[in-house]
């Protein structure tokens, strides 16, 4: 069962990819859709038995060796416990719905097989990802989603901003990969293995080793874990790593929701409290996972407020909650950040195939300055959006509220500076978040139309089949949170994740049970934040228009240096990618061709053609040339001869 | 099988190949075809025939195998011996393999002289597989030498506009190494007695004398690697060889110079290895970081895929010089694929050049649109030399990067920045020839892969995913070998005093107290109290 649902997308990608002229493109969608929601039945089924079945349902499934050197030996495997099983729903789930609404997304694109190929070959990435029993077989899913990722954002290659997105992703990732590769040699060298069970037995022993480290005796858990972070970092778009996340929006609609938004950007959630063990002992590297996950989710939130790109203010939403997921992590509080990744999946996929189904029905228009209006005519799309956006906001019953309430309260709950730090810049951002999110919904939605005569004559409702996912995704949004709450952060937390994550546990418990005694208070600053932002933005785009103007005309530096993304692009262009070409010019130029040949061959090979030149002059053909010359030898040779004695 | 001297049998097929090419007669297009289908045969046989020598080596054996032993100038201790191990059967195999690839390739590529190009081809087999066979000092030296002579021909004759530069380039960069390693050899003979490597092997050298011996050999070998910054003749070799040439070059050739280190350097002159570690990794780091940021610049396609040679070679010499385990299997398992990645690129430019004569980056684009199988295949090889895991690319790398950083971290970060380099300079290749609109005329006219095209790039495509799925069929035919290597490598340096009697294993992880950890418990431990 656990092999159908890992490799069925694998087989689906394979015929669609290879076959997909044989099969045509009804039969590439029929086969790709087929395998993964057969795999999404399957990941249920397994999430039952292993969530509600304890300690003994979790196994891991050895497949065959992969690499064997020395004592580094790494093997195929697949690991499935509480944390897997979770990723699997979420994982299959969307990407099972992404699949069935591609099917009409895409249906005037000329090359559907390859896109469903693509598509089931990032899910199989994926899938290999959440089930590595080992670093480096997490290191192969967190490659491989990158190559579909790189494949799906350049899937209108003939566009160059496409091209140059897709480059940028792969690129800005293998930066985090750098840190990665280098966190799993740390692994290796303090745990001497990168299998997950060995270390996480070592790992409390460890805990104040040090190792050497460019020539620095430094904390060895923190080290690793540091390194571990950045490779995280890269795939979860945080503050630093985060400018491929906004330009990936080049993609297709479905691909931004299933990759940029539910998924593979949560990969660098999934490894943290995939290692939790480890990064337990590591506080300091904890502190920095706060800091930096509370700026990113405060700077993406500010940089959301001023976009006017549809989707580019969902990326940018996206980008903040990851932040809220990090935070939670490095407060402790693991379950808490992986009960946000559940929730964020629904209700993000969902606002992501709901702002699919607008731009589709305004002929492919993504700027909302020119949409506004059309709430009449695609009432159930707006409806699935004002879901999706409940949800964000953080809005009772809707999923949002549980897991960004329980973050906030954990990052209270912490007691620390850091951790009241990441609770305010939160609650700042939940504020923004309902802020940018009422925005979008009235600029799109409301208002006059401003889009030309002829969209609007053509703004029509989506068709079932990009519907029915919306309504699955809806369900999530608006009954995960409820649901699961008792089981991902409540009292059944223990059963329900049976050892799959570690929390050190200090006087009053782990930080999951402090967070239920913070004052009365807390709780409710979320919702009162959430609450300040729509009315808020009913006030500047429903009210009052000529507000945003004038506010924007008041702060215009202010505005201009966060609508322009704090300058990420710019600075980064600056500093890495032209001093590398210039760099690369130079050095051939100067290196090889002037110093390395210049004195190596081409060097001797003048100075040998010079010589020559020199010497054939010497046979001059006069004869009083020769006599000269050798008088000359003969009186320097007596002369040595006779002062040398 | 015992009797067959299966190692000759394999070393002198394809000489006897081209004595009957040389005997074709005739119209110059019947010669043509007919040369072109006798090399094609005999260097299948010799594949086929080279299999055997895989079924009849055993891996657990570390030592040398299949050895066959003819006395030729018994006065001077200098005979014909032939034998393999872990470290040279696939490389065996690989020229074996590459060779018909290179036939087929070249098949409507070359036009003038065919006849004498399938008798250089085969040769140049002969003498590669005859080199990594060779025990004996002197017969090592003539084949290192004879590879020289048909691939200077190889490009002079059937290369680009630039040639004559470029096959003197090479000559000269290789012939001064190669005349170094010959007074190194005389010296080891002189002192040894005797000319059997075997025998080199465990002869124990003076540690001074051992210092020069490694320098003329290092020299040697880094020309061959090429390690920077003895590369420069490698970008021009390239560009003007035949794409034959190319793929013989890259594919197997360099493999010569991470031999040769290995056998040479690492295994005779242990102590010099130990004193030099740190010139080679300042030397491999420059290789790794500066070529590929040279690649980086380059507007012609196949010079950029000769530089990233250079930096994937970068990582060989490092591995090997790391002198452990990871490190030197992951050197071994980078030559293999680099073997293969490198030659199947080059064959994936020799199939654009062939169709619109340039290798001008600028004059191609948008060819996933009419070229969908190549896109593909070009793909799979890009991402097998970017190091995605699941390619050959991947183990290599990653296994040299490990084994780099237990030896000294530094080297580990350094080498580690290749992950991104390499990839932005292939991604831009990659981008340049099939991304963006297809609007010119002539590449709009380019016709997709061909069946034969398709027949050789469809076994490169299945090893460098084997490679890359399963790697251990492979290591585990080098490992015992390597292991041995490093243990005697170990006994030696000890012997002399260079490290300490326990053999130092990876971590370097000091500990303190172990006891704080204690208050830490799972989740599933908290489930009692509630």
């Amino acid at each position: 069962m656990e092999i159908a649902a890992i490799f069925l997308p694998l087989l689906g990608a394979f015929i669609a990819g290879f076959f997909g002229r044989l099969i045509g493109d009804r039969g590439a969608q029929i086969v790709t859709c087929a395998g993964v929601l057969t795999a999404a039945v399957l990941s249920v089924l397994l999430f039952t038995e292993i969530g509600f079945g304890g300690h003994e349902a979790a196994r891991t499934i050895h497949l065959f060796t992969w690499i064997d050197s020395g004592t580094f030996e790494v093997s195929w495997s697949l690991r499935i416990d509480t944390l897997t099983a979770v990723m699997l729903v979420v994982v299959n789930g969307v990407s099972a719905m992404v699949h069935v609404y591609s099917v009409g997304y895409m249906s005037h694109d000329p090359s559907k097989a390859r896109f469903m190929a693509y598509l089931s070959l990032f899910t199989f990435m994926m899938l290999m990802l959440v089930t590595a029993d080992n670093l480096l077989q997490m290191f192969f899913g967190w490659e491989g989603v990158g190559v579909a990722s790189y494949l799906l954002i350049n899937f209108w290659y003939e566009k160059k901003s496409a091209n140059d997105a897709s480059m940028k992703a792969f690129l800005v990732n293998r930066v985090g990969d750098f840190g990665f590769a280098l966190g799993i040699m740390a692994v290796f060298v303090i745990f001497g293995s990168v299998q997950f069970d060995t270390i996480f037995a070592q790992a409390a022993s460890k805990a104040d080793a040090t190792f050497n480290f460019l020539g620095f005796q430094v904390h060895a858990l923190t080290c690793a874990c540091l390194l571990l972070f950045v490779g995280a970092m890269g795939k979860s778009a945080q503050l630093g790593l985060h400018t491929w996340l906004p330009d990936a929006m080049e993609g297709p609609t479905p691909v931004s929701a299933l990759i940029h938004a539910a998924t593979m950007v949560t990969a660098g959630v999934f490894m943290l409290a995939r290692m939790s063990p480890v990064f337990e002992y590591a506080p300091v590297a904890l502190e920095v996972v706060t800091v930096l996950g509370a700026l990113t989710a405060f700077v993406a939130a500010t940089i959301g407020l001023t976009q006017f790109d549809i989707k580019r203010v969902i990326a940018y939403s996206t980008m903040s909650q990851l932040g809220y997921m990090f935070f939670a992590i490095g407060v402790g509080a693991y379950p808490a950040a992986v009960f946000h990744l559940m929730t964020h999946a629904f209700f993000k996929a969902l606002l992501f195939l709901g702002a699919g189904s607008v731009i589709h029905a305004m002929s492919d228009e993504q700027d909302m300055r020119n949409m506004g209006g059309i709430w009449k005519q695609i009432p159930v799309t707006y409806v699935m959006m004002w879901i999706g956006n409940l949800a964000l906001a953080g809005i009772p019953i809707f999923a949002g509220f549980y897991s960004k309430d329980m973050i906030l309260e954990v990052a209270f709950a912490k007691h620390t500076g850091i951790g009241n730090f990441a609770f305010w810049m939160g609650i700042a951002a939940a504020f923004m978040t309902a802020f940018y999110s009422w925005r979008l919904l009235i600029m799109t939605f409301h208002g006059k139309p401003r889009a030309s005569e002829k969209v609007m004559a053509h703004v029509h409702e989506s068709p079932l089949v990009m519907l029915a996912p919306l309504f699955v995704l809806a369900t999530g949004a608006v009954l995960a949170g409820i649901v699961a709450k008792d089981w991902f952060v409540g009292h059944e937390l223990a059963e329900f994740w049976s050892g799959s994550i570690f929390m050190l546990a200090g006087e009053h418990g782990t930080i999951i049970d402090a967070a239920h005694h913070v004052p009365g208070w807390v709780p409710y600053a979320p919702l009162v934040a959430g609450l300040t932002g729509i009315a808020l933005a009913y006030v500047f785009y429903m009210f009052a228009p000529g507000l945003p103007a004038a506010f924007v005309g008041t702060f215009k530096a202010i505005h201009a240096f966060v609508f322009r993304k704090y300058m990420f692009d710019e600075l980064y262009n600056a500093l890495f990618v032209r001093p590398a070409m210039k760099l690369g010019f130079g050095l051939w130029k100067v290196g090889d061709v002037a110093i390395i040949d210049g004195l190596g061959p081409d060097g001797a090979a003048k100075v040998t053609r010079g010589l020559s030149v020199v010497a054939s002059r010497l046979q001059s053909g006069y004869v009083y040339h020769y006599a000269f010359v050798m008088v000359i030898g003969v009186v320097a040779l007596a002369g040595w001869f006779f002062l040398a004695r | 099988m015992a009797d067959v001297p299966i190692l000759s049998l394999t070393t002198f097929l394809p000489l006897v190949g081209a004595l009957f090419i040389l005997l074709i007669r005739g119209e110059e297009q019947n010669v043509a075809r007919n040369a072109k289908s006798v090399a094609l045969w005999t260097s299948i046989i010799t594949f086929v025939v080279s299999l055997f020598i895989l079924t009849g080596f055993d891996p657990s054996n570390p030592g040398f195998q299949l050895v066959e032993e003819v006395q030729w100038l018994p006065a001077f201790n200098i005979a014909y011996i032939k034998g393999i191990d872990g470290v040279s059967v696939w490389f065996v195999l690989a020229s074996t393999l590459l060779t018909p690839i290179c036939v087929v390739a070249s098949w409507d590529a070359v036009e003038k002289r065919v006849k004498e190009f399938m008798i250089a081809l085969l040769v140049l087999e002969t003498m590669l597989v005859g080199m990594f066979t060779a025990l004996d000092f002197v017969l090592f030296y003539f084949f290192f030498e004879g590879v020289l002579l048909p691939m200077f021909l190889m490009i002079g004759i059937w290369g680009g506009p630039n040639r004559v530069y470029a096959s003197y380039k090479f000559f000269i960069y290789t012939f001064v190494g190669s005349v170094l390693m010959l007074l190194a050899i005389l010296a080891m003979y002189l002192t040894a007695g005797t000319m059997d490597m075997r025998v080199m092997v465990d002869y124990p050298f003076s540690s001074n004398m051992q210092i020069w011996l490694w320098l003329a050999f290092f020299i040697a070998f880094a020309v061959k690697t090429p390690i920077w910054p003895a590369h420069t003749w490698l970008p021009f070799a390239h560009v003007e060889a035949p794409t034959a040439g190319s793929v013989m070059l890259a594919g197997v050739m360099l493999k010569m110079g991470g031999y040769g280190l290995i056998r040479a350097n690492i295994q005779m002159l242990p102590e010099a290895s130990f004193y030099f570690q740190n010139l080679v990794f300042v030397m491999s780091i420059g290789a790794i970081i500066y070529t590929s940021l040279v690649a980086l610049a380059q507007s012609d396609m196949k010079k950029m895929i000769a530089y990233s040679s250079v930096a994937h070679m970068g990582y060989v010499s490092m591995g090997i010089f790391t002198m452990n385990q990871q490190g030197l299997d992951g050197a071994m398992f980078q030559m293999l694929s680099h073997t293969f990645v490198s030659a199947a690129l080059f064959l994936c430019i020799g199939v654009a050049y062939n169709r619109l004569h340039t290798r001008e980056m600028a004059a191609y684009g948008g060819m996933a649109k009419n070229m969908p199988r190549y896109a593909v295949v070009f793909a799979i090889f890009m991402f097998a030399s970017v190091g995605l895991p699941g390619t050959s690319g991947f183990v290599g790398e990653f296994l040299t990067m490990l084994g780099a950083f237990e030896a000294n971290t530094w080297v580990g970060l350094f080498s580690a920045t290749g992950l991104v380099l390499g990839a932005a300079y292939m991604l831009l290749l990659f981008r340049k020839l099939f991304f963006g609109k297809l609007d010119k005329p002539e590449v709009k006219a380019m016709q997709d892969l061909n069946w034969k095209e398709v027949s050789f790039f469809a076994p490169l495509v299945a090893i460098v995913i084997i490679m890359g799925v399963y790697p251990a069929s492979f290591q585990n035919v080098y490992n015992p070998t390597l292991e041995k290597i490093l243990a005697d490598h170990q006994a030696s340096l000890r012997s002399a005093g260079l490290i300490e009697a326990q053999p130092t294993q990876t971590a370097h992880v000091t500990q303190e107290t172990a006891s704080t950890a204690a208050q830490g418990q799972p989740v599933a431990d908290k489930a009692s109290e509630n």
